[in-house]
């Protein structure tokens, strides 16, 4: 085999376009880190380490075929469940919430790895019952989404359950729930609103509360909205230069390589960058929904459809939080926010676009 | 016709699935397009307001420190408070050449070459845009002439700030600990329990005695100022102010009188003091010598005054009563004695006949009593009073270590007692699970018999054998001793006490519980190994005195503390209650290598005895405590 055929092998599986928008994003991260971190090498340097780690898993799903992709949502997801019931009894806690899961060798957070689960095991059920799709089938699905939701915003991790909820919510929508069914499902979640109201925990409502008033808590969580917003508006139209933020630089940022690099990166660029970073983020979510439209089989709209559509979330949700119309959740800043775990998630999804992409040649008649 | 059907609902679905997909579409526009629409209205339209914030106009948050509370003993006297003063600090960020600047200041503001060694540890350890202390306490006249020349040191300024003072400063240094700054580890741990914000603006966090267990009482609810400031970051206008809540006051049932006296009454001895009522486990006075300057930690202490403190012979950290392990020596004896009745393996009349010393059975091994020739006949009344070593003996090795095991547990031997204060040592209760973790080896006969007279592997803390002490005087009822009475909110006057309750009722036999404590009254009576120390006093005095050895003698050695190096020497014990009819203070004394127990340890009771109940005050007051004397143990 030449050299050259070994690269067509390669890149195979891969999405081209997908993979550019991708690409872009990556660089853009380590140019903010590399900012954020105060002109340091550490936190950039380790974030190269978590790309690579994810790039390489990307591949890896990307050359999957379909089917086997498929006959893992059920082991994922009862895997999923079981280590979610694992963490709420013997998890530890750390700041105030149990997320963690020690399994001696290492530590791991469970709800990360059901960002992927949830979505890929309703698309399956679906799949499974495709000739006769009926209410009680979507009652199922939703079933399947809120047990594992239940149980992650009860650590509390509020973000990462509302992001799960979303990304479960789409495969019902693609999957053809009835306007009337969701019609009903909006009135009775603002019915049921003072009775969640009721069951969330002090700080998440005092996250919530900040929204309308982050002075409320200006020592403590509010703190960020302010900081953040004040460095996105001082940013201007083209921003205060490239390492020349002085909320970043003068630390008046909090959680500015993790959760808040968005300002970082709003204040250094401004309005111009901004409408660069969301040109690339509406460039892979284009891609992605491309990809969703071409999908061969019923499992794989779903999927993709509900992959692009989170990270659509993911990216809004974050932006929204730094910008102040949305509350603090924590949420990161996808591809773009320092942290190997969510790194490692989404190109796990993107390995599955391009799956889905890749491999429907092979399947379509 | 089916085939078509299926192709025509594979298109219909096909259809819908790509209308959703375009409402999609349309759904992530309208999410991006909002995002778009805010980043106009921060970046374009508000762009003026923000760019004042974050550049010459900026909206300071400023958190507004609580004052700490105050700790008082129980008569109201204060044992910590806060006092303003001026301190004189630069901020690293604003000064060039910060050597220039420290020679520079020290021409008009002593600056001696502690402070500059502290502060250059301040600047290693500093976080971001912090102010470092260099000089604190200025006088009048000092910051008058600073203020005169200021103009000359950009980023050098003179703050008002609360500091905390001891005024009893190294005698209750061990109970009341200190503050000092808030470092890398406080930080985290402060994060861990989402306390962080409460903290911003603080410097300083209890570090240990009553100031680190109490933090969350002491500490305060941080209030906040929202200001505009210039751009020479001065106040231009206040916008919002929530005032920030003082923390609580601890009232201790430390009498400081008591404690005063407590300390002094060692004179230059070294060990510690335990008292505590016994009616409801208040401890009166908690004494560790000997002791350090708290202040000095507050902050940061220089490198000088710690290797002087660390390396220490005396071990002036070390909070002995707290955390010093040490064997009971014959102090345990009252409690063995009470095993032996309670199991029911010696009846009081019977008597043992005392050579001097006592063998296991097929062994020719010499335990030897303190006493050469012994004591001849004694019954178990004696063995307490003359403190006979053989007669202990035998009772362990007849009553076995699981006995002697289960019983003393429950006088919360090898246990922590529990006190409000952390670091709490748990000492060592032998048993043969123990020794088979800790050393790998079955138990022996002969490791019996020298916890039988509190030697071998046995240990305790002071303050585990003053609970022990406390609640043989109040009958086998014990309550969980503690330091803090009551917590009182400065602002609403309101006070929620320490309540009180038995921790346990271990419900002795009365008979039991009356010889044994005849007998410790006998102690104090002419012929106990007490007497003299207890001489004169109005009221009855029971008490056990104690030997610890420090270091063990060989077979036929003979005990002579003018050979031994002055550390090497038996540590000495006292533990009493009085008046032992009805006892209103239970207390330990520990006098690490003060040799008997009788001699050393009891006439430090004695004196604190007679201030508690008596209200007289020793004099001379510093009186360095008795002599090396010829009594025995």
């Amino acid at each position: 085999m030449t050299k050259r055929q070994l690269w067509q092998r390669f890149i195979a599986h891969l999405d081209l376009p997908l993979l550019l928008g991708i690409v872009l994003l990556m660089l853009t991260s380590l140019l903010v880190l590399y900012s954020a971190d105060n002109a340091g090498w550490n936190r950039p340097l380790s974030q190269m380490a978590n790309i690579a780690v994810a790039l390489a898993c990307m591949w890896l799903i990307a050359n999957l075929p379909l089917h086997y992709l498929m006959r893992t949502a059920l082991p994922v997801y009862l895997l999923g469940m079981a280590l979610l019931v694992g963490v709420a009894l013997f998890g530890e806690i750390s700041h105030g919430a149990r997320r963690w899961l020690n399994l001696g060798v290492a530590t791991i957070q469970p709800s990360e790895l059901m960002k992927i689960g949830v979505p890929l095991m309703m698309a399956w059920y679906f799949e499974k019952h495709e000739a006769a799709l009926t209410l009680k089938n979507y009652f199922i699905a939703a079933l399947l989404l809120l047990m594992p939701v239940l149980l992650i915003a009860r650590q509390p991790d509020l973000g990462t359950a509302i992001l799960i909820s979303a990304s479960g919510f789409y495969v019902l929508f693609l999957a053809g729930l009835s306007w009337r069914v969701m019609g009903v499902m909006l009135v009775a979640a603002l019915a049921s609103a003072p009775v969640l109201w009721s069951m969330l925990h002090d700080y998440q409502r005092h996250r919530i509360m900040m929204l309308f008033d982050p002075s409320q808590d200006a020592l403590g969580k509010g703190y960020h909205t302010i900081q953040g917003m004040i460095a996105v508006g001082s940013g201007g139209i083209l921003g205060k230069g490239y390492l020349n933020g002085t909320q970043t630089h003068l630390d008046f940022l909090p959680e500015r390589t993790t959760d808040f690099i968005f300002a970082v990166y709003s204040e250094e660029f401004g309005l111009l960058g901004n409408l660069i970073l969301l040109s690339l983020y509406f460039f892979v979510i284009g891609r992605g929904f491309i990809i969703t439209a071409n999908a061969s089989t019923y499992f794989t709209r779903l999927m993709a459809g509900s992959i692009t559509l989170t990270f659509a979330t993911y990216a809004f949700v974050n932006m929204g939080m730094v910008s102040g119309i949305l509350p603090v959740v924590g949420v990161p800043l996808p591809l773009v926010s320092y942290g190997g775990t969510s790194m490692l998630t989404l190109l796990l999804g993107f390995g599955m676009l391009m799956s889905i992409e890749t491999h429907k040649k092979l399947v379509k008649t | 016709m089916s085939k078509r059907v299926e192709l025509k609902n594979h298109q219909q679905e096909i259809f819908y699935f790509r209308l959703r997909l375009a409402i999609s579409v349309g759904f992530v526009m309208v999410l991006f397009g909002a995002l778009l629409v805010r980043f106009i209205y921060l970046q374009v339209v508000r762009h003026d307001y923000y760019q004042t914030l974050a550049e010459s106009n900026r909206i300071s948050v400023v958190p507004i420190v609580p004052n700490r509370g105050l700790i008082l003993d129980r008569n109201g006297v204060v044992l910590a408070h806060n006092y303003s003063g001026y301190t004189l600090e630069i901020t690293p960020n604003k000064t060039k050449d910060m050597e220039a600047t420290i020679d520079e200041l020290s021409t008009l503001i002593e600056i001696a070459p502690r402070d500059r060694k502290r502060f250059k540890k301040l600047l290693a350890e500093r976080r971001n845009f912090e102010t470092l202390m260099i000089r604190s306490r200025l006088t009048d006249e000092e910051v008058a002439r600073f203020a005169a020349q200021q103009y000359r040191f950009p980023g050098v300024e003179i703050k008002a700030r609360l500091f905390r003072d001891y005024p009893f400063g190294e005698k209750t240094a061990h109970l009341i600990g200190y503050i000092g700054r808030i470092n890398q580890t406080d930080v985290e741990q402060l994060e861990e329990n989402d306390l962080a914000a409460n903290y911003r603006g603080s410097d300083y966090i209890g570090k240990t005695g009553l100031e680190q267990s109490y933090e969350s009482e002491l500490h305060g609810t941080t209030g906040v100022e929202q200001v505009e400031v210039d751009s020479g970051g001065r106040a231009v206008r206040m916008l919002s102010r929530t005032p920030p809540i003082s923390g609580n006051t601890l009232v201790l049932g430390i009498d400081a009188k008591l404690q005063e006296i407590a300390e002094q009454s060692f004179g230059n001895y070294r060990g510690a003091l335990v008292a505590i009522d016994p009616e409801n486990g208040e401890v009166l006075a908690f004494v560790s010598k000997p002791g350090y300057d708290p202040s000095l930690f507050i902050d940061g202490i220089d490198p000088e005054s710690w290797d002087e403190l660390n390396n220490s012979p005396d071990h002036p950290l070390n909070n002995r009563a707290l955390r010093g392990q040490y064997p009971s020596g014959s102090t345990i004896k009252p409690f063995m004695a009470l095993a032996g009745l309670f199991y029911n393996i010696r009846s009081p009349s019977r008597t043992i006949s005392d050579p001097g010393y006592f063998t296991l059975p097929g062994s020719s091994h010499h335990y030897r009593d303190w006493k050469k020739g012994g004591h001849g006949s004694v019954g178990m009344f004696k063995s307490i009073v003359i403190s006979c070593d053989t007669y202990y003996y035998g009772l362990a090795t007849e009553m076995g270590i699981d006995n002697i095991f289960n019983f003393l547990s429950r006088f919360n031997f090898g246990k922590k007692t529990g006190i409000d204060l952390e670091g709490e040592t748990s000492g060592l209760l032998p048993s043969q699970e123990w020794k088979m973790k800790r050393y790998k080896q079955k138990w022996y006969a002969g490791d019996t018999v020298s916890v039988g007279i509190g030697q071998g592997y046995s240990l305790v803390t002071p303050m585990q054998l003053a609970y022990a002490t406390a609640t043989l005087a109040n009958d086998g009822v014990g309550f969980k001793p503690h330091l803090v009475r009551e917590v009182r909110s400065p602002r609403s006057n309101e006070s929620r006490l320490i309540e009180s309750k038995p921790e346990f009722d271990l419900k002795l036999d009365p008979a039991h519980l009356d010889l044994v404590k005849r007998a410790m009254v006998a102690v104090t009576q002419p012929g106990g190994t007490a007497s003299q120390a207890a001489a004169g006093a109005p009221y009855r005095i029971a008490g056990k005195t104690g030997t610890a050895q420090v270091v063990g003698m060989k077979q036929g050695e003979k005990y002579d503390a003018g050979k031994l190096s002055e550390r090497n020497r038996d540590h000495a014990w006292f533990i009493a209650f009085a008046p032992a009819e009805q006892p209103k203070i239970a207390l330990v004394v520990l006098a690490e290598n003060g040799g008997h127990g009788g001699s050393t340890a009891a006439p430090i009771a004695r004196k604190v005895l007679d201030y508690y109940l008596l209200g007289k005050v020793p004099q001379p007051l510093p009186d360095a405590a008795g002599d090396e004397g010829e009594e025995n143990d």
